[in-house]
């Protein structure tokens, strides 16, 4: 616990249970806020939600067997994404160890594929030294969960707290954050030379810190850009340089920009299969230049021509730099931007609005913006309205928007809400949920309303697991399986019972104005939104094709 | 290169040298903390990556906190420095070192029961001596060779004895060591 506060922890989302009822009893007397949780997975998303949101180190705690199992979820999910936190489990007493003890899981093994690292403690006088490491690991080099497995017997034990004051010894453990300076100047002479090159940034921008420095990159020249779902507010959109999102749901402006590419600058993105499409004809005139904290993403997916390994806060000043003393000629952009622009101009983003009051998931994402003045932190679930979002919402800062992008969890966005809202409490909060997610999660309306947590939840409920109906409409001949919702709960009374307020609206004219009445609510509130059930999200790129092949 | 100089390169000039196949064998010499599921972490990383491990010694070193792990990989099947740098992420990976095929001394141990009734009992134990292999047990019906040597050397051997009835074979796997420089 003086491990934790010394690493400026100040809130913990968790929920106790036998084998961690030492560090509960600890976690009376110390000066952290708890944030009980009402599942584990929630405690997880919470600390998820926390993180993306501040940029610190979220914290959960678990107690051993189901709620450590509880956690795998929310742990994958942060090696996804690449989210700074640490789990602590409680595990059986250590003579119960491999003896199938009650509440006994092997969770250092469970989770094994799916953290950054973990620390089984079987010396109750490392656990200072295991939690100082585990907070380091998180949060340096390219950010990841840690596990920290301790024994009940051993949180018990009493031990004196020596500050430790230096970085922890870990021989194996060097992230190299600089970059080659021969290799930036490569790619800056490469970027001098380029007809038509694109900037594409993902989430590792945001999690660097590097958004103003992806700005100076991209205004250093008429640099278009373009992000991933993880890097959208990595650049201020909108703006004359910004062609929208790439991928399976980007804008055909971005996507064909990549597709006619003869340079590609990849910041912190991983060239996932949501990007690329088809991977043989991923942007096939292209050359790559691939910035990355993480070694092993670059040439993992696309082999990169020029690779810079390090922190894209410390890479992109000196590419600007070594750009900028090149004085490339502005002009020779010229031609590429006459192509962007008549893109833009044939392939706007649209839909076609309802002609009656019915309430169209686009115009809802529109009103979300409007309700808001662009000015909050959003969470999402996973599905249709996350894509909308991404479309329809422009993030004109890092750290705004906050998903799951990499494992596309249901359910993680009330939860993230609730962390979002406890690590920025000046800031409005929003959960963006489907109603197919918000089900898998919402047991936490308790924990919001218990702990006076004012988050704002706008339920785009069109009864449906929308996306996947959207595939099986597309692409399996409309042969619907398990995609209607059925009779789903009254959402308006299950947050009333849960003791926050509900509020249903379904007439577009009136969305805006209820937005503003929830978000002017005291508490959480819930605003069930009732939109058109079948709308399909486009454009997109279908599963396994190229980009310029996209549909709708 | 001189900063400042948009000229010097041409894109079409560019090649990615990254991600490809080696065609050919591997030895991998890894050092790693002598902590407990360290060879979990590896073997875990090896089969969710789908990277093939053909074979694996693990072994302590001089010093007690590192133990070394060799293992050999297929590069014509996975691109090998993929294969390292998923390596390279496991905290308690200290050092990786891919080593050198001209440049390497790579012994492995193999231990043959052969069927071996009297009429070929002689011809066994010639193949054993021209492998400076050694019989270390035997019975009436059967004798029980070591041979040491590269992985050729103890295929080759494989190849001489299984017409003669091979009962079992145990192998350990690729131990390496970089050869020494020339002292001048």
């Amino acid at each position: 616990m003086e491990a934790l506060k010394a690493e400026g922890t100040q809130h913990i989302f968790g929920i106790p249970g036998g084998a961690n009822l030492p560090i509960y009893d600890a976690v009376h007397d110390a000066e952290i806020t708890h944030i009980q949780a009402r599942h584990e997975q929630g405690a997880g998303h919470m600390a998820e939600g926390y993180a993306k949101a501040s940029g610190r180190v979220g914290v959960a705690f678990a107690t051993s067997g189901p709620g450590a199992t509880n956690l795998v979820t929310p742990i994958a999910d942060a090696i996804m994404d690449s989210v700074p936190t640490v789990f602590i489990t409680g595990q059986v007493r250590t003579e119960l160890i491999g003896t199938d003890g009650f509440q006994e899981a092997d969770v250092n093994g469970i989770t094994m594929p799916v953290v950054k690292h973990s620390l089984m403690v079987q010396d109750p006088r490392k656990i200072p030294e295991y939690v100082h490491s585990a907070f380091h690991i998180a949060s340096t080099g390219r950010p990841g969960p840690v596990l920290v497995d301790v024994p009940q017997d051993l949180s018990r034990a009493d031990i004196e707290y020596e500050p430790m004051t230096e970085t922890p010894i870990l021989p194996g453990y060097k992230p190299s954050t600089e970059g080659n300076i021969k290799q930036i100047r490569l790619a800056a002479k490469a970027l001098a030379n380029a007809q038509r090159p694109v900037i594409y940034a993902g989430g590792g921008v945001i999690n660097a810190n590097a958004s103003d420095e992806l700005r100076e990159l991209c205004l250093s020249d008429n640099f278009p850009v373009t992000c991933t779902v993880m890097g959208l507010g990595g650049f201020p959109a909108p703006h004359d340089q910004w062609l929208g999102m790439l991928g399976m749901h980007g804008t055909r402006t971005a996507n064909y920009s990549m597709d006619n590419a003869d340079l590609i600058i990849a910041v912190g993105a991983r060239f996932d299969d949501r990007i690329t499409g088809k991977l043989s004809e991923f942007a096939p005139r292209a050359k790559f230049v691939h910035i990355d904290i993480d070694p092993a993403e670059i040439s993992k997916n696309v082999p990169a021509h020029i690779p810079i390994v390090g922190d894209a806060k410390e890479v992109l000043p000196k590419l600007t730099k070594e750009y900028r003393a090149i004085k490339a000629d502005r002009t020779r952009l010229d031609a590429w931007w006459d192509q962007i622009r008549a893109w833009r101009k044939e392939y706007p983003l649209g839909y076609e609005d309802s002609s009656d009051d019915e309430i169209k998931p686009q115009r809802m994402i529109q009103a979300m913006y409007a309700a808001t003045e662009g000015d909050a932190i959003i969470t999402s679930d996973v599905g249709q309205h996350q894509m909308w979002c991404a479309q329809y919402y422009d993030f004109d800062k890092p750290r705004r928007w906050i998903n799951s992008g990499g494992l596309g969890t249901m359910g993680f966005g009330l939860p993230s809400a609730i962390g979002a809202k406890v690590a920025c409490p000046d800031e409005t909060v929003v959960c963006l949920a489907g109603d197919g997610s918000l089900i898998m999660t919402c047991q936490e309306f308790a924990t919001a309303v218990r702990h006076d947590i004012p988050i704002k939840v706008f339920l785009m409920n069109n009864g449906y697991f929308g996306m996947v109906r959207q595939w099986q409409e597309l692409f399996w001949d409309g042969r619907y399986s398990s995609v209607e919702m059925g009779p789903s709960p009254d959402w308006p009374k299950l947050a009333e019972a849960f003791g926050a307020r509900g509020m249903m609206v379904d007439d577009k004219n009136e969305v805006e104005a209820a937005m503003r009445e929830a978000l002017a609510t005291e508490g959480p509130v819930l605003l069930d939104v009732r939109v058109t059930k079948d709308e399909n999200c486009y454009p997109m790129i279908p599963a396994g094709a190229a980009a310029r092949d996209m549909v709708g | 290169m001189e900063a400042g100089t948009p000229d010097l390169i041409k894109l079409e000039d560019l090649d990615a040298a990254a991600g490809a196949l080696t065609g050919r064998k591997h030895v991998l010499s890894i050092l790693v903390e002598n902590r407990p599921g360290v060879l979990a972490r590896i073997a875990g990383l090896f089969s969710r990556r789908g990277f093939n491990i053909d074979t694996l010694a693990v072994g302590p070193t001089e010093d007690p906190e590192i133990s070394r792990i060799t293992l050999t990989v297929d590069g014509a099947v996975h691109p090998i420095d993929q294969v390292t740098k998923q390596l390279h992420k496991l905290v308690n990976v200290i050092k990786i070192r891919d080593m050198e095929p001209g440049e390497t001394i790579a012994r492995e141990m193999a231990l043959f029961k052969v069927s071996a009734p009297i009429e070929s009992r002689a011809e066994i134990m010639q193949f054993a001596e021209i492998f400076r292999a050694k019989i270390v047990d035997v019975s009436r019906r059967s004798l029980t060779i070591e041979v040491t040597g590269s992985a050729d050397k103890i295929e080759a051997f494989e190849r001489m004895i299984r017409p003669h009835g091979l009962i079992e074979m145990v192998r350990t796997g690729e131990v390496a060591i970089a050869r020494s420089k020339p002292d001048n």
